[in-house]
């Protein structure tokens, strides 16, 4: 319980900043003033300014809308497809749709989700929009593969033989019985491919695959800190300790979730 | 044992000639003409002609992808349109710092991984437990380029014990292992927290068997029941969790070459998506992603040979 009250404090610390920032930053991240360049943290500015003057508490909060919507668009895009996937290929267990969805999901495991980025943004360009494509591509299998995983136990059950006597289609079936049995399964997977999608944006934008200038970003700002790194630390220390935070607190809202939602494991840890 | 390898190559053969399938999709159909993108906007028509007959584009789709392939089982990658000189050549010198990169990060996630988990699963609820824990979720939660950039910091720019980028060449050997040091850790600290906890659960999950149990009954010491029972029912999910971390070395190498400056084959393929050298992009995306299949396959098979029970799920 500890770790999900104190995930999830983290986490809506930083979807508030995050939702604070549309309205108001300490400082406007789009006007730069040099001569206030790599200023060390100050009661003025918080976490210091970077190479352009600009403050970089202001800029983490911008930056934290960018990683939070690449990353929830991308789970979306994951939960989207794979849930039905994976529903679809329970139902018709060792068909060829079966197949054929295991097999495609197997395929794609096997490409590592930043070479799929690299292929979309070789022929795309790099942009916000083709970094959420490519780790919203990777997250289906994620979920097809535990849909599947969960209905298929789900589908030997009583209630669901029930239900099949009472007439109603393998879909019906799927979308009123199935689907909110695995729901709790898809809420915690969902807020670790969240966690695992701030972690691939930061990367992309990292190598310049990502968003770009001037949308701030934490990826790209440790990337423009990295040469910086000897004459101001600090410019390197704030974006990272952002995108650390944030992950801990997913992945501790993530696992404090799965313990609550399901008291059988929470004996066994 | 041998039906199901039979069975497993099949898939295998599928796996790949999907993937090299999906890779030419991508590169060559799916923006348009290659010849002019790699071209850029101002090329001049002859120019563009010019490429599509060096590049052979003329050829249908079908002879394209069939010469692509089969040149490739020949080890020809065709020639890179940049550089002026063969892929296969090129992408042999870079192979020749990202792959003993990503075994030097697996072995060191496996020394780091197996003693933690070990001692967690064995002394758990104990403070050695909760800290292997705390230090794990950190691990995972770290972005592992931020840690390279904190341990440049620390070990390179403060401390001068190591250079922060860099490589000079397998010619002397020692200071290129130096050179591969941070990066290696780098690589290796998100890797190895996972594969502790995988570890620690695993082996959890053995030590509560009736057989450990039993073991204990007879007179075995923990000790014993430990590495000679409990450990070895319990590699089988770790020896997965392994196969796949090999593959996120390889590709996570990419972005942490960026960071020290190896010229390994993630520059290169940042290099030749910036000079849209879609050649060089195909060659290096699909060498990445035959790795990572024959790595998976390579795992299905050793751990159907170490637990006969899966032979039979093919």
């Amino acid at each position: 319980m500890r770790s999900l009250i104190f995930g999830l404090a983290l986490t809506v610390m930083f979807a508030l900043g995050a939702l604070v920032s549309f309205v108001w930053t300490p400082y406007d991240v789009t006007v730069l003033e040099i001569a206030n360049k790599l200023k060390p943290p100050t009661a003025d500015h918080w976490f210091g300014t970077d190479h352009f003057g600009r403050d970089i508490f202001s800029m983490i909060m911008v930056g934290a809308r960018t990683s939070i919507a690449v990353a929830i668009v991308a789970v979306v895009i994951g939960m989207g497809l794979g849930v039905p996937l994976g529903l679809a290929a329970a139902a018709r267990k060792g068909s060829l749709l079966d197949e054929v969805i295991m097999r495609g999901n197997d395929l794609i495991f096997a490409f590592p989700s930043l070479l799929i980025a690299i292929l979309i943004t070789a022929i795309f360009g790099p942009s916000a929009v083709n970094a959420i494509i490519a780790i919203g591509i990777f997250n289906i299998p994620v979920f097809a593969r535990l849909t599947r995983g969960a209905a298929l136990s789900l589908w030997t059950r009583d209630y669901v033989l029930a239900a099949r006597v009472a007439g109603k289609g393998a879909t019906r079936i799927s979308v009123e019985h199935i689907l909110p049995n695995v729901a709790n399964l898809l809420i915690v997977q969902g807020t670790i491919q969240f966690s695992l999608g701030i972690l691939a944006e930061a990367a992309l934008s990292y190598v310049g695959l990502g968003a770009q200038p001037p949308t701030p970003s934490w990826g790209r700002m440790l990337a423009d800190a990295q040469t910086l790194i000897a004459l101001a630390p600090h410019v390197a220390l704030f974006p990272g300790f952002a995108i650390l935070f944030t992950v801990l607190g997913l992945n501790l809202a993530g696992d404090g979730l799965r313990d609550a939602l399901d008291p059988k494991l929470r004996v066994m840890r | 044992m041998l039906r199901y390898a039979i069975k497993r190559v099949g898939s295998l053969a599928i796996s790949l000639i999907v993937a090299s399938l999906v890779i030419f999709a991508c590169i060559e159909v799916i923006p348009g003409d290659p010849a002019s993108f790699m071209l850029g906007l101002n090329a001049q028509p002859d120019t563009v002609a010019a490429l599509r007959e060096e590049l052979g584009l003329n050829a249908s789709l079908a002879t394209r992808y069939l010469s692509w392939v089969t040149g490739m089982l020949s080890g020809d990658f065709g020639t890179s349109y940049t550089y002026r000189s063969p892929v296969a050549e090129i992408i042999g010198d870079r192979l020749w710092i990202s792959l003993p990169l990503a075994l030097i990060a697996l072995g060191l996630t496996v020394l780091i991984a197996f003693p933690v988990g070990i001692l967690a699963a064995t002394k758990r609820g104990s403070w050695a437990d909760m800290s292997v824990m705390g230090a794990t979720q950190l691990g995972i939660a770290i972005p592992n380029f931020w840690f390279a950039m904190l341990m440049v910091l620390l070990f390179a720019i403060n401390l001068r014990w190591f250079s922060a980028g860099g490589f000079p060449g397998w010619e002397n050997p020692a200071a290129a292992l130096k050179a591969l040091t941070l990066p290696a850790i780098a690589l290796a600290l998100p890797q190895a927290s996972i594969l502790a906890r995988v570890m620690r659960s695993a082996l959890l999950d053995t030590l509560s068997e009736d057989y450990i149990r039993t073991c204990r009954a007879k007179g075995l010491t923990q000790r014993q029941a430990l590495w000679r029972h409990a450990l070895r029912n319990a590699m089988i999910p770790v020896l997965t969790i392994i196969g796949l971390q090999f593959s996120f070395l390889l590709a996570g190498a990419i972005i942490i070459e960026n960071v020290f400056y190896l010229p390994g084959l993630g520059r290169l393929v940042f290099q030749a998506i910036s000079q849209r050298d879609l050649i060089m992009v195909e060659s290096v995306v699909f060498l990445l992603v035959f790795a990572v299949i024959m790595v998976n396959f390579a795992v299905d098979l050793a751990y159907a040979w170490v637990d006969p029970r899966l032979r039979g799920r093919a």
